[in-house]
């Protein structure tokens, strides 16, 4: 499936928009990407492995904190995930 | 819309030049003469007169809507001008409101322009917010972000949202009755400092003005009440692709100033809240370069170098290593002549600075911002002489080389 990098976070993917990775729940994609692109992890969890609250991961058009499985949250091929940052104007994170 | 629209009688009456200027919306039977008339009686914030701010405003203005406020305490700076399209060349300088009337008042002479020359705060932000109907948030940093959307929730009314990043935009309506606001979204802000800052990136200047005109289309839907406002979504544009999508937001039933049990029932600190040191009476610029002169200033174990005292060293041809932490493309605009590695690219690529460890590194940037952070990153790496330029290549501008450009 494909995950949708924003701006902000392109730097840490060597400038790609998208990547394509392959995992069974929403929660395994998120860890093929960030064992893909380490530097990335620090952006989207906190040190104790938590998702950030400033970071918002959609499957498709909505929110997974939202979906009953969370992170566990099964998907398919046909299925995108999306990153939104929190952006500012001036500033991101 | 927050505020109960007053029957048709009790709208104000258009003069037959304004039936005139208006003619394309009064022939349009969803604005038609009751909707001309309810914008004509409705009031606007514009928080910002900036990137986003300045077509939303003069939309607004061109459409009808009978007063706009605008909060802004800023200058207008030639660099503004690549999108601030409400300013101009002849209005460098002066005050950002009063530059926005005088566009504003030539494009349309039947409104009224309310000027809040301030800095919006915690203590003046519910007393300007009350006396409009909508506010739109045109602002550029998230102590404001989070100020203006509490205050939209506290008093009820709501907030036509947009913000932009080099090519990307979002755009959606907080604080309506029923739908979610911006922290149910984003409950906390990010950090300061969290990513190795490339905060001084830029903008495509017509991305604030395809955003800024998003959100002047949702104010007027709000005031005519047609259509299906962006509340309980979020549209996200990409200028590069040219892809706008919308994605559904939902309030927070834990939301700690829209939900069930809000925790947030005042307005708050927000510079605190965003963990943003105080402003200090003059900009970074000048605290740097003057705890410059007083020499020897040391931040976070970073000793603070003055553009003069790099420039003695080179001319004594001193042994130092100077290294520039910007990005590729701002070499050719103005530089020192210094190898360049990318601040984001530091940590990476130390390995091609080990012949430095020991030896006296002098790092600059554009402002001194970024190079600090590099230097931390040096520091806490193992190098034992890691100096920051203080002011940056705008100092050096400033001070050294007046022929240098200023970006
Ligand atoms: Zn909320």
């Amino acid at each position: 499936m494909d995950i949708h990098i924003p701006t902000p976070l392109r730097a840490y993917t060597g400038s790609k928009q998208t990547v394509n990775v392959t995992g069974a729940t929403v929660g395994q994609v998120l860890q093929q990407l960030t064992d893909s692109y380490p530097e990335l992890r620090q952006h989207l969890y906190t040190p104790e492995g938590k998702l950030r609250s400033f970071v918002n991961i959609y499957l498709n058009d909505d929110d997974i904190r939202y979906l009953p499985g969370k992170e566990s949250t099964p998907i398919e091929e046909s299925d995108e995930l999306t990153i939104i940052p929190s952006i500012a104007g001036g500033r991101y994170f | 819309m927050a505020t109960e629209t007053p029957p048709e009688t009790q709208l104000p009456k258009l003069t037959n030049d304004e039936i005139s200027r208006y003619s394309r919306h009064l022939i349009l039977p969803e604005v038609g003469m009751e909707g001309q008339q309810k914008l004509k009686a409705a009031k606007v914030l514009c928080v910002g007169t900036g990137g986003l701010g300045a077509p939303l405003a003069l939309y607004l203005a061109a459409a009808g809507v009978g007063t706009l406020g605008l909060v802004d305490f800023d200058t207008v700076d030639a660099s503004n001008l690549q999108r601030q399209i409400i300013h101009s060349t002849a209005t460098v300088g002066k005050l950002k409101v009063d530059s926005a009337e005088i566009m504003l008042k030539g494009l349309n002479p039947y409104m009224n322009v309310v000027k809040h020359n301030t800095m919006l705060t915690s203590a003046n932000a519910l007393e300007i917010f009350n006396d409009y109907d909508v506010i739109a948030d045109g602002t550029d940093n998230f102590q404001t972000r989070y100020l203006v959307n509490d205050a939209c929730v506290l008093l009820g009314k709501p907030n036509a949202y947009g913000s932009i990043f080099r090519f990307e935009g979002q755009a959606s309506v907080f604080a309506t009755k029923e739908g979610p606001c911006y922290r149910c979204l984003y409950p906390e802000p990010p950090p300061p400092g969290l990513v190795p800052s490339c905060a001084e990136g830029g903008v495509l200047g017509i991305l604030p003005g395809l955003v800024g005109i998003i959100q002047a289309t949702e104010v007027i839907k709000l005031i005519l009440g047609i259509g299906d406002s962006l509340a309980g979504r979020l549209l996200l544009v990409d200028a590069l692709s040219m892809q706008f999508r919308t994605l559904k937001l939902r309030k927070n039933p834990d939301c700690p100033v829209c939900g069930i049990h809000p925790t947030v029932t005042a307005l708050i600190d927000y510079d605190q809240f965003c963990g943003i040191e105080k402003p200090a009476a003059v900009g970074p610029l000048e605290v740097a370069r003057d705890k410059a002169v007083g020499g020897a200033q040391v931040i976070d174990g970073i000793p603070q170098i003055a553009v003069e005292e790099l420039k003695r060293k080179l001319d004594a041809k001193e042994d130092f290593f100077l290294l520039d932490v910007r990005e590729p493309h701002e070499v050719p605009i103005a530089s020192l002549g210094a190898p360049l590695i990318p601040v984001g690219e530091i940590e990476k690529r130390i390995g091609e600075l080990a012949a430095q460890k020991d030896r006296e590194i002098i790092v600059h940037c554009r402002s001194g911002a970024r190079s600090q952070k590099a230097a931390l990153v040096l520091k806490n790496a193992g190098f034992t002489n890691v100096e920051n330029l203080a002011g940056g290549i705008l100092a050096w501008a400033d001070k050294i080389d007046p022929t240098m450009p200023k970006y």
